[in-house]
């Protein structure tokens, strides 16, 4: 009859201790081996220290490598004494004896020294990083020249494909936050200049607003999460599947087929959606003024022109085609960053998200600067 | 064993088993009028199997004939059109839950491009199944996991790598080390020696015969290497017209079919044949 569990007890034999071990020894048995060592310690004839390098296995029904990893580790190692009863055991004891090695190293570092090593590893992870972006923008600057000297290698086909995607499927998210924005800093407008009687101060408020900092940055966020994140995952997963290597071999240059459409592509589209985006929030502020000013549309319309100075309408305009250039080469160079498995490709695409949104608000900062000295 | 005169020896084809190789012996895996279908697609059809307990079994046939398919079949992943398949004695018809699991937990399956997760180390990779199946203590898995990275013949410090980091010959062997996590009865392996180099190979069937006669496992491969057929497999199944055929490799080329013959006594074969 076979014992569902282990069995495990110490006896004395001619002078040396003996482990005796019987009953299943499966890793479906061994849960709960603990308590049985103990009670086999305590009951013991050298207590509870007992110990054994002699193992009797002859009355073990049945056995796997789990099992007998467990009694050899029981008695001390692989060097133990067995004596078992079927040769399919003894063959199994051999096999596992054969390859058990000293139990895996616990690798203690304490937490200074982990921190470090960890900060120390990032940094200069980062400067490689950077190193590598810089090379790469300049990669890009070269095959762009090249393609300015014969204009077939822009690969226009790819570049309005690329435009579909990142522009014409991305106008009605644009236009619905943007208006959406437009209509809640008119509401807060209204609201917080009502107070000084300076109500229709809203318009200007909308327009700035809208035409130097909300209007693009919302599109660029939203290129961002949209294009940014997808340019990554498609060029991670051709570089998983080894097609950019592929290309490589038969002589097309990937930056050149994979990298310079979508980055003409986004150049292209930015300023395309940033309008759009600004014409839509305008006109969520107008619809919002109509409704809590009591303007018609022509009066929110008429204010914005004798009001807000067409350089407010550039400034936010400029910024849009290095916004867009940013994200795109964010997105290719993490897309060629994804080294052999998918999850790199996640990791990578969020990387790519988080970087460009990040580059594209210093970038805003810079210009507002910029056109600070300037005047504008 | 010459094979019996009465026999179905060719002109129609029965499948089975071209003599009763039972002798008396468990059968650890019983497909009875097994019939797999993709739409109207018919890929097997009244395919009978017998799977003796210690042996491994070659599963052969051109391309197209469905060994993959059939393999996944047998291990649940494909549904079942007709007939019935029994592992360990049990019908996986209508074994859901705890039952699922068990079984489960008895037969182990190396997928052919190994199929480890990548988000996990090798030895991390080995003890999930551990983990699901079997409630040890954190270090003893580790000592499990070490000890098969050791039986399939990896370096020790290939616990702590990614697969990613593998080659193709080390994740192969990465994945029969999960596979062999829970010391299955029963092991599934799709392929195995494709992708590896002749020397590889060779060690790789060697393996397998040493991990058949040390831990009494039970074999199905599916394998186009001939070579392989010759080294560690006791009876070969051939998949013709939608069954299979099983003989062992001496009634394999005796059998009177003219794929199994181009396939048997084509020059690879032949090769084979002349360093077994």
């Amino acid at each position: 009859m076979a014992e569902p569990h282990p069995t495990i007890r110490y006896v004395e034999r001619g002078g040396t201790s003996v482990l005796e071990v019987g009953g299943t020894w499966t890793v479906f048995s061994l849960k709960g081996l603990r308590q049985r060592l103990d009670k086999a310690r305590r009951a013991a004839p050298g207590g509870s220290k007992a110990a054994a390098s002699t193992v009797d296995a002859t009355k073990v029904e049945r056995l796997d490598t789990a099992g007998v990893l467990e009694i050899l580790q029981l008695a001390g190692g692989p060097k133990a004494e067995v004596k078992t009863a079927e040769p399919g055991h003894a063959e199994l004891f051999k096999v596992v004896k054969d390859n058990m090695h000293e139990p895996p190293r616990p690798r203690h570092v304490d937490f200074l020294t982990h921190w470090l090593e960890e900060l120390g590893r990032d940094l200069i992870d980062l400067g490689k990083q950077i190193a590598n972006l810089c090379a790469f923008v300049g990669e890009i600057i070269v095959v762009f020249l090249e393609a300015c000297l014969s204009p077939k290698r822009f690969r226009i086909g790819t570049v309005v494909q690329q435009m579909f995607e990142v522009w014409v499927k991305a106008l009605l998210i644009v236009g619905v936050l943007t208006f959406l924005i437009g209509v809640v800093i008119a509401y807060q407008g209204v609201q917080q200049l009502r107070q000084f009687g300076a109500e229709t101060f809203t318009v200007e408020a909308v327009g700035i607003g809208m035409f130097r900092e909300l209007g693009v940055l919302l599109t660029a966020i939203i290129v961002a999460g949209r294009s940014g994140s997808a340019f990554t995952a498609q060029i991670g997963t051709m570089q998983v599947n080894q097609e950019v290597d592929a290309m490589r071999t038969i002589g097309l240059n990937p930056i050149e087929w994979l990298v310079l459409p979508r980055i003409m592509a986004l150049l292209l589209s930015m300023p395309l959606l940033a309008f759009w985006g600004n014409m839509t929030g305008l006109l969520g502020g107008a619809v919002a003024c109509t409704i809590y000013l009591d303007f018609t549309l022509v009066q929110f319309f008429d204010r914005l022109r004798d009001t807000v100075g067409i350089w407010h309408f550039y400034t936010g305009m400029i910024k849009a085609p290095v916004f867009g250039f940013i994200i795109a080469a964010i997105g290719c160079f993490e897309g060629l960053q994804v080294r052999g498995s998918a999850e790199s490709v996640g990791q990578l695409t969020t990387r790519s998200v988080v970087e460009s949104i990040f580059c594209v608000i210093v970038l805003d900062a810079v210009f507002s600067i910029i056109f600070l000295l300037a005047n504008v | 064993m010459s094979a019996d005169e009465d026999a179905p020896a060719g002109r129609t084809l029965e499948g089975g088993q071209l003599v009763d190789h039972g002798d008396g012996r468990e059968v650890v895996l019983k497909l009875r009028d097994v019939r797999t279908q993709f739409g109207d697609h018919v890929i097997h059809n009244k395919l009978d199997l017998d799977v003796f307990r210690g042996e491994v079994i070659g599963l052969v046939g051109g391309s197209g004939t469905g060994k993959s398919v059939l393999l996944r079949t047998v291990i649940g992943l494909n549904p079942l059109a007709r007939g019935s398949i029994e592992i360990l004695g049990q019908n996986t018809r209508g074994v859901h839950g705890k039952a699922e699991q068990r079984l489960l937990a008895h037969i182990g399956v190396q997928f052919q491009d190994g199929a480890l997760f990548s988000s996990l180390t090798v030895a991390d990779n080995i003890i999930v199944p551990i983990r699901e199946h079997a409630e040890l203590d954190e270090p003893f898995m580790q000592a499990i996991a070490a000890l098969k990275v050791a039986l399939v013949g990896l370096p020790p410090d290939t616990g702590d790598k990614k697969p990613s980091e593998l080659s193709g010959g080390m994740r192969k062997r990465a994945s029969l080390a999960r596979a062999l996590a829970l010391d299955p009865e029963l092991l599934f392996l799709d392929e195995p020696t494709a992708g590896l180099d002749p020397i590889g190979a060779a060690h790789y069937d060697e393996l397998i015969g040493q991990l058949r006669q040390s831990l009494g496992l039970t074999v199905l491969m599916v394998t186009h290497d001939l070579d392989s057929l010759h080294a560690v497999c006791d009876r070969i199944a051939v998949l013709l017209d939608k069954r299979v055929v099983v003989g062992t490799m001496e009634e394999m080329l005796a059998y009177d079919h003219p794929w199994v013959r181009e396939y048997f006594h084509g020059p690879r074969g032949r090769a084979a044949l002349k360093q077994a």
